[in-house]
């Protein structure tokens, strides 16, 4: 089974978000990016195919050479091959347009993605990469079993969750399930100097024009002071007269 | 030139984000001086539509799509939008809608702007504002394509009664056999999903472990509420994953979210940035939490929580 993870380069969670260039640009100032969370689920679940069914499995982002460190990562964790197409990622249609041709071109069965990346939450690639290349796709998928090219599946749905049949090819848009949270693997010394030597294919992109182009950003307006109160009484008054949610 | 919407039924019933969707789609609809299209998919009573501003209702009645399948629903949807000449297609935000959104932009060669959180700032150029970075920001973003998909957030816009004539009309699709079937589906039908909540329980590590969560289950039930949880409750097993909310969990756009013994953590913040009004029990001063509430005790959840069980109790029951 050949596995193609997309990986988004993404600030961490803790990042204090701003904007420069008159609100145009993200400010990388202080910023430490990571490989986007929902997509490391997935990674750590790729390998699992590759270490108990002989999967291969590469990686992919959509982005300029500051990213690369995000796929050395990737790389240290375990993936065989990177592969970095040459171009900032803009909106969504453009990214999966990318990452489908090389998934078409390299003959991937099994393509995993995130639920959605935590900078742009567009939660839209995964889809669009299933439909451009004709596989089959199941999004916020939290356990993935494939037995040639059989594929079991759960996603979570609201309220709940259901239990999916469908063949290779695939993609996933996948979150926390696919793995846990203490199954996530940091790079030890040894993934780090291998990781070193494997390969990171550089791309060149195919020429396209963005869908959609964010103009401005904002920050939401500060709040205001909490109101503290000392009983039960007061509150659910507050709540009632004020706020009136109740 | 029209404008289309989605509007999502479960079991035959329009879910309320459908009169939302409607709602919003109806006042672009009027910007863009054009009437509105509802598509709905094996839903009854589809005049309901009409009291938010639908002038015309695509009824889909088809056994093949009695299971949410998102192509199948995809391609339904993008039929359905061909059909009426739409410029514009509204869907709300839910897993299904989030779903197949992507595969309907690809149809209809579209873009797609998901989380909206307002009307369209201008439509020529076609401008509008949706959350980012997990609700910490906001991006005023153009799409450039004939078509647009815009994909509303829960609560962004709210209902807005418009009465229109609603007229149905049934309409098939064509569709392929779907390559992905549904086995089985787990989901408890007495409790109320984050999704769908107006109001939404929350509770952390302070409540020191699952068997405490009585307290809390007694206060969704009492308010109607969804219950969720912080994200080391969810790691550690205390709550289903299904219950976080935050970052890497869920998000919560709730009129009323409540949470307790949560300290607030930067990425749990960013979760439910988009509720409106949030309601912190802590008993450290100090928490994050009470920086990002609006009403807020400080004090012990085991003493606190009861008694707010009993005032809601008897608070519900007088204004029933």
């Amino acid at each position: 089974m050949k596995i193609l993870v997309c990986i988004s380069h993404v600030p961490d969670t803790t990042s204090k978000i701003n904007f420069t260039d008159n609100d145009t640009k993200f400010d990388i100032n202080g910023v430490n990016f990571v490989i986007n969370p929902n997509d490391e689920f997935g990674l750590t679940r790729a390998m699992w195919f590759k270490e108990k069914q002989g999967a291969s499995v590469h990686v992919i982002n959509v982005g300029g050479p500051q990213t690369e460190p995000t796929l050395r990562k990737a790389l240290a964790i375990g993936a065989d091959e990177a592969i970095r197409i040459d171009t900032p990622a803009t909106d969504g249609y453009s990214v999966a347009l990318q990452l489908a041709h090389v998934a078409k071109e390299g003959a991937y069965d099994l393509i995993i993605g995130g639920r959605e990346s935590i900078d742009y939450n567009g939660g839209m690639v995964p889809g669009m990469v299933a439909k451009i290349i004709g596989a089959n796709f199941i999004n916020t998928c939290i356990s993935l079993e494939v037995e040639d090219t059989k594929v079991t599946a759960i996603r979570e749905i609201d309220g709940g969750k259901e239990t999916l049949q469908t063949t290779l090819p695939l993609v996933i848009g996948g979150q926390k399930g696919l793995v846990e949270e203490s199954d996530l693997r940091i790079p030890n010394m040894r993934g780090i100097m291998q990781a070193r030597s494997k390969p990171l294919h550089v791309k060149p992109a195919m020429e396209q024009s963005p869908r959609s182009e964010a103009t401005t950003y904002e920050k939401p307006a500060p709040r205001g002071a909490v109101k503290l109160v000392d009983t039960v009484d007061q509150l659910i008054d507050l709540l009632h007269n004020e706020a009136k949610v109740l | 030139m029209s404008v289309l919407v989605y509007t999502e039924s479960e079991n035959g019933s329009f879910k309320k984000t459908a009169f939302e969707v409607v709602s919003y789609a109806k006042a672009i609809a009027t910007e863009l001086g054009t009437t509105l299209t509802a598509v709905s998919i094996n839903a009854d009573n589809t005049s309901e539509l009409g009291v938010y501003g639908a002038d015309k209702v695509l009824e889909i009645t088809n056994d093949s799509l009695a299971n949410f399948d998102a192509q199948g629903y995809a391609d339904a949807i993008s039929q359905a939008a061909a059909s009426q000449d739409a410029s514009v297609v509204v869907l709300s935000q839910t897993a299904n809608a989030k779903f197949m959104a992507p595969l309907v932009a690809v149809n209809l060669e579209a873009g797609y702007v998901s989380n909206v959180v307002a009307l369209p700032q201008s439509t020529s150029p076609f401008k509008i504002k949706h959350s980012v970075y997990t609700n910490k920001a906001f991006s005023l973003t153009q799409i450039n394509t004939p078509v647009k998909i815009i994909g509303l957030g829960k609560n962004a816009y709210g209902l807005h009664e418009n009465a229109a004539d609603a007229l149905s009309e049934p309409f098939s699709p064509t569709l392929q056999q779907s390559n992905t079937k549904v086995i089985s589906v787990d989901k408890a039908t007495d409790k109320v999903t984050i999704a769908d909540a107006e109001v939404v329980v929350s509770a952390g590590r302070g409540l020191k472990g699952p068997e405490n969560w009585g307290m809390i289950e007694e206060m969704a039930t009492i308010l109607g509420a969804a219950t969720a949880c912080s994200k080391p409750v969810s790691d550690m097993g205390w709550r289903s994953h299904g219950e976080h909310v935050g970052q890497t969990g869920k998000p919560v756009a709730a009129s009323l979210y409540i949470a307790i013994g949560i300290s607030g953590a930067i990425q749990h913040l960013a979760g439910i940035n988009s509720s409106k009004v949030k309601v912190v029990i802590n008993t450290d001063p100090e928490a994050p939490f009470f920086k990002a509430a609006d009403y807020g005790i400080i004090g012990d959840a085991f003493e606190i929580v009861p008694q707010l069980n009993e005032k809601l109790k008897a608070f519900k029951a007088q204004n029933a």
